[in-house]
């Protein structure tokens, strides 16, 4: 099974996983900074599936990280996705994009059994999710994902770069406090569930905020 | 690529519309747009998340629409444009987005285009009655276009479609469509301003009261030789605060608001200075045909005005069908195949949306280009 990863929830990642290869990997990219993702992520994949030799017709399944993460970015990676798959004809899921990080945490000796993942929301605060972790298992989410602030969150080993931005407050776990969810860990994830048979969701994103928008209110009259 | 009658398909989401249209050569195949406007009502005005979000949703069905209606397949399309700017930001992400994945998918070559000099790229379009077209697969010589919607107010000189567009004036602050959002609001009227203005203004004696014309003071306008700074330019953020002033004055004196008055005079206001200003243009520029684009274009007073002034001028006027003034897919797959058609270079996969694309960009250069123009 070939499967496409993309997560635009933080930085743009992509990547092509199957699981006849190494570790189910068999290319990957993703960027540093947070605010190019229209212009990186198509040249990204198309460098992706040309490294690789192969073409949209090889790709099983299209997975995309649904969020949370800032609307505009979040929705470059889900736009791409959705027409991929359209065009290609392939089945389209969705991962929360918290996943990623919570299962690199997972593949790291030190895992504790129940900790958090955040991510910077920027207005102050963070997008976080609990999880639960046995050995020899994937990383169980039993709460969130939720946006809030740092200080209002369990008190809880937490991962990720949003648990890096408030370390003064969260017990951040210094080797992963610039970690960005990323594809390669999505996909990991998405093929470890398809082949455990287990359903994903779809990829109708996880905004988790309101739109901003303000109905005004009746003019104020002169008298 | 055939570059004689090429089959080009359009994305345009630059602000509450999601559009896909395509064309062969100069026809016209579909023009499908799904509108998130309904949304937008209760705000009394379009608010850029909300575009952003109902764009994502709608761009694959609305795809879907137009192949179908075209009866076309992917497989067939010669070239892919989508508009890259001007617009909201969020929203053009999602249409750059999904057309570099379809570029990406299909292995089509990408255009990405002015979303202003798309509006006049319309006007080639063959078999519409009264659009530029009428006269054949060229544009009119000494071209200039007024486009007026809710995003935009501009003047522009068209010497070539494909590679030399001027802008020659603009509104600074608001779109003369938003100012009738706004003005609406003031008067309760509700959203879109535009129609509900122009339906109530008919009722009403325009010369009631006298609202100003921005920027027309001799210190903005200069003489034809020596143009002030802001001789061709637009301003409706006064006309508004006028507009609340008076209706606040009418109340403190616990008298009735004459609204349909103030409609008819905020109406005129606005027709007036735009057509005055538009038709300076044009005869200092040497300009005798003007396209006429956007959504306010569907304003009967604006076309009654702008109709009078031209022919007073001299200046032919066309105005397109209005499904295709307003923002619209098939205007961007027009522009697309002028530039397949005149050998222009695609963008590539590589650019950037531009909210703020200037009108001197048709299309975003090939990554060469780019390069070469760097060095
Ligand atoms: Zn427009």
């Amino acid at each position: 099974m070939l499967i496409l990863a993309i997560d635009t929830s933080a930085v743009a990642s992509a990547a092509l996983m199957s699981d006849d290869a190494m570790e189910g990997v068999v290319g990957s990219f993703s960027t540093e900074d947070t605010r190019t993702h229209a212009e990186v992520l198509a040249p990204g994949i198309e460098g992706l599936l040309a490294e690789a030799g192969v073409t949209g017709a090889d790709i099983d399944a299209i997975v995309v990280g649904v969020g949370p993460g800032p609307f505009t970015g979040l929705r470059s990676g889900i736009a791409t996705a959705r027409t991929l798959a359209h065009v290609w004809n392939k089945p389209l899921y969705g991962l929360m994009s918290l996943d990623a990080v919570a299962l690199e945490v997972a593949e790291s000796t030190e895992a504790p059994a129940e900790f958090l993942v955040a991510t910077d929301a920027r207005r102050k605060e963070v997008y976080w999710a609990r999880y639960t972790l046995t050995a020899g298992q994937l990383p169980k989410l039993v709460d969130g994902p939720h946006v809030g602030f740092a200080a209002d969150l369990p008190d809880l080993p937490a991962y990720g770069a949003g648990a890096g931005l408030y370390s003064d407050i969260l017990r951040a776990d210094p080797d992963f406090s610039e970690e960005h969810p990323d594809a390669l860990y999505l996909g990991q994830f998405a093929l470890a569930r398809l082949e455990a048979g287990e359903t994903l969701l779809d990829s109708t994103p996880l905004y988790l905020r309101e739109s901003d928008a303000q109905i005004p209110g009746p003019r104020k009259r002169a008298l | 690529m055939n570059r004689s009658q090429p089959l080009v398909l359009g994305i345009e989401s630059s602000c509450d519309e999601t559009g896909v249209g395509i064309v062969r050569g100069t026809d016209l195949l579909t023009n499908t747009v799904s509108s998130s406007m309904d949304e937008h009502v209760r705000f009394g005005g379009v608010i850029p998340e909300i575009a952003s979000r109902a764009h994502l949703d709608a761009f694959v069905p609305t795809l879907q629409a137009a192949l179908a209606e075209a009866d076309v397949k992917l497989d067939e399309i010669d070239a892919i444009a989508v508009t890259s700017g001007p617009g909201l930001a969020g929203a053009l992400m999602v249409g750059v987005c999904a057309a570099k994945a379809l570029a990406v998918a299909t292995g089509k070559p990408l255009y990405a285009i002015n979303h202003l000099v798309a509006h006049v790229g319309v006007g080639l379009l063959d078999s519409r009655p009264g659009g530029a077209g009428d006269a054949g697969p060229a544009l009119p010589e000494n071209l200039g276009a007024l486009l007026v919607s809710g995003g935009h107010t501009e003047i522009l000189r068209i010497l070539s479609i494909t590679d030399d567009v001027e802008m020659l004036g603009s509104t600074i602050d608001d779109a003369a469509g938003e100012a009738y959002d706004k003005v609406a609001r003031i008067l309760g009227l509700g959203y879109p301003g535009g129609p509900a203005i122009d339906r109530l203004a008919r009722e009403g004696n325009a010369k009631a009261i006298r609202f100003p014309r921005g920027l027309t003071q001799p210190k903005y306008m200069g003489t034809a030789e020596e143009p002030g700074r802001h001789r061709y330019d637009w301003s409706f953020s006064g006309l508004k605060t006028a507009v609340a002033r008076c209706v606040e004055q009418f109340e403190a004196r616990g008298e009735a608001v004459p609204v349909a008055d103030i409609a008819a005079a905020f109406q005129e206001a606005v027709v007036d200075v735009i057509t005055s200003k538009a038709v300076l243009a044009c005869r200092e520029h040497g300009i005798t045909n003007v396209l006429l684009g956007g959504g306010v274009a569907a304003n009967s007073r604006l076309r009654q005005l702008t109709e009078q002034r031209c022919s007073a001028a001299g200046i032919r006027l066309h105005v397109p069908p209005l499904d295709l003034c307003t923002d619209n897919g098939a205007m961007v797959a027009a522009l697309g195949a002028q530039l397949v058609m005149a050998g222009i270079e695609p963008s590539g996969i590589g650019f950037a949306p531009d909210s703020s694309m200037p009108v001197t960009t048709v299309s975003a250069p090939a990554p060469q280009a780019a390069q070469a123009a760097a060095v």
